[in-house]
């Protein structure tokens, strides 16, 4: 700490170069911040995935609907504890761009399947006692400031109600949290019997996909072939894979998205490698006389050494809680796609990431000038003053 | 002539000291058997004309530099015979240095500059600050201890210099043309200073200089010419 002062007057030295290096810096920080949260938007749900959880859609593609009466022939095939359904309701809440997921479930055992997801018990029991009732998460209800008891309509794209109607009035009768951080809770969830009842002749019995628990997570491959092999050569034939596969199949369509975000911060973080490495060999060979001067003294090389990686780390440790501060302060409003990304936040370990990066990039940059710095001979430098 | 002195007593001692320089293919052969001794107390004056190595026979002296031949030793150590780390701390801690352009850090207060060699023992904060108020109020600057370089004069530059020098009372001061850059009155008030720190708190003091004014203030001259030592001027 006693070198503190002459490690930050020497950053202060020329105060315009400085301040442009650890804008640079900042901003390619600014940058890592973003693309981490991103990142954790598209595949962060891999993470979660349930290892026990198996997802069936039919085969051909998963907008196309499976009879509801398979879930009692996957509760009987060996490996399967039980199955359960979900349908995409692709409903609208005043304003296109206020997206959220809303599907119809069997309340008892979807939140039997989704032990992630905490819902008071009272408010499960309100919801399987209200024909119209839904939960929300806690995320969509701050946002829209619904509470229990309040009346929401929803604006299906898809279903109509017999009398030609999309316009779906749900009770919200309970408001879930998520047992992790990374637990979507912007999802909206109500009654598959009032939907099926309630929808038009088309798609009737009919579901979008199905969950499976499976009793051991390591037979998950024997079980999703056993699932697929029961309706082998039926109407709707299914695929079956477990739910981090199918999760990652979504982000995979974007493209692979670790690959083109490590891609950009790496094309980022080599740039600044190459302008902080510049100005820290330009300060160095600034300060030969000044470095000679302090040999002289009888600072050692390992301590001049250590004054220069010094001030390099200090400037990429700067700017880099600088821009983790920045980007953390922006990320923390939330998804700035209206829905789009919903799990979208600032992971704690990328951030942690983020500040290692900041300091493996201060020894990279600094190590060079710093050996310079050592191999000086004093009476050489000295004459350079 | 070789200078010849009694050994007893010798703070300094220099003996049978070559140095050549390699430049490329050629050898530059600066000191030749030189042989110089310094008592404690003395306030040496180190003249000749440029070129004739006096610079050189400093650096050895300040362990700055090694011989390429012969013994130089000071206070009983062998510098000759030093790491470079080792060399590094003896310096830290027994050799003041006095550069003729001051050497002072531009982006430091006066205050500052005078704490750098503390800034190598395990002296307190508070501890630092008492000598480096020590040491200005020495030189005569307390009050500008916290100006910066920038906006002193010359001659206050080189009392910063002095005051950084003698900080951490070391064994030797080890002055290079301090008067080189200044003016008569700066440059008198400046070796008003070392002739001071020598009579009256007994610093040895080694002065490279070209200005018979300033050896005159020394209590011995020796005279140094193509890499030989006298006690006569060079004609």
């Amino acid at each position: 700490m006693k070198f503190f002062h002459l490690i930050w007057s020497n950053l202060k030295r020329k105060k315009l170069r400085t301040s442009l290096t650890l804008l640079s810096i900042v901003v390619a920080f600014v940058l890592f911040g973003f693309l981490s949260a991103i990142q954790q938007a598209l595949v962060g749900g891999v993470e979660m995935a349930g290892a026990d959880r198996l997802i069936v859609r039919q085969k051909v593609s998963i907008i196309q609907l499976l009879p509801v009466s398979y879930e009692a022939r996957m509760d009987r095939i060996p490996g399967v504890d039980f199955a359960t359904h979900q349908t995409w309701f692709g409903g609208l809440y005043q304003d296109p761009k206020n997206f959220f997921m809303q599907n119809p479930v069997e309340p008892g055992k979807f939140l039997k399947m989704h032990p992630e997801i905490i819902l008071p018990p009272e408010q499960e029991k309100a919801w399987l006692a209200t024909w119209t009732g839904a939960i929300v998460g806690r995320r969509t209800a701050n946002r829209f400031h619904w509470k229990i008891g309040d009346k929401v309509p929803i604006q299906s794209t898809i279903w109509t109600r017999p009398d030609g109607s999309r316009t779906w009035e749900f009770d919200i009768v309970g408001i879930y949290d998520g047992k992790d951080k990374g637990t979507d809770t912007t999802p909206m969830f109500f009654r598959y019997d009032y939907f099926d009842e309630a929808r038009q002749a088309w798609g009737k019995g009919q579901v979008g996909w199905y969950t499976i628990r499976i009793k051991d997570p390591s037979q998950a491959t024997e079980v999703a072939k056993r699932v697929d092999a029961e309706f082998e050569n039926s109407p709707a034939e299914t695929k079956t894979e477990p739910e981090g596969a199918f999760i990652q199949g979504w982000a995979s369509a974007i493209g692979n998205i670790v690959f083109i975000v490590a891609a950009i911060l790496s094309a980022v973080f080599f740039t600044i490698l190459l302008v902080t490495g510049n100005t820290m060999a330009q300060a160095v060979r600034e300060r030969t006389g000044e470095l000679g001067v302090l040999k002289a003294i009888g600072f050692t090389n390992g301590q001049i050494v250590a004054l220069v990686l010094a001030e390099s780390c200090l400037l990429t440790v700067l700017g880099g809680a600088v821009g983790l501060g920045l980007a953390w302060l922006v990320i923390s409003r939330g998804d700035p796609t209206s829905g789009l990304l919903p799990m979208f936040f600032f992971p704690t370990r990328n951030l942690l990431i983020g500040l290692g990066l900041s300091i493996v990039l201060g020894l990279v940059t600094g190590i060079f000038p710093a050996l310079q710095a050592m191999r000086l001979r004093v009476a050489d430098a000295l004459r350079r003053m | 002539m070789n200078e010849n002195q009694s050994n007893h007593g010798a703070l300094v001692r220099v003996e049978n000291v070559e140095k050549i320089f390699h430049r490329g293919s050629e050898d530059i052969h600066v000191l030749a058997d030189l042989h110089l001794q310094v008592p404690a107390g003395e306030f040496l004056a180190l003249m000749g004309p440029s070129g004739s190595g006096k610079t050189t026979l400093l650096n050895l002296i300040g362990g700055l530099d090694r011989p390429t031949k012969g013994l130089v030793s000071v206070a009983g150590e062998r510098l000759d015979q030093l790491s470079d780390h080792g060399l590094a701390a003896w310096r830290a801690r027994h050799v003041g240095f006095v550069f003729q352009l001051y050497n002072l850090m531009p982006v430091l207060t006066a205050e500052r500059n005078v704490e750098l060699p503390l800034l190598l023992t395990h002296l307190s904060k508070a501890e630092r600050k008492k000598h480096v108020d020590a040491a200005l109020a020495m030189v005569g600057l307390s009050h500008r201890a916290k100006h910066y370089p920038r906006t002193l004069s010359g001659g206050e530059q080189q009392r910063v210099g002095i005051a950084r020098g003698i900080v951490t009372d070391p064994t030797l001061l080890l002055c290079d043309e301090p008067t080189g850059d200044l003016d008569r009155k700066a440059g008198n008030e400046i070796l008003d200073l070392l002739q001071a720190l020598n009579r009256e708190h007994g610093k040895t003091i080694i002065m490279v200089t070209h200005d018979p004014h300033a050896s005159a203030r020394a209590t011995r001259t020796v005279y140094l010419d193509k890499g030989q030592l006298s006690t006569e001027p060079v004609k």
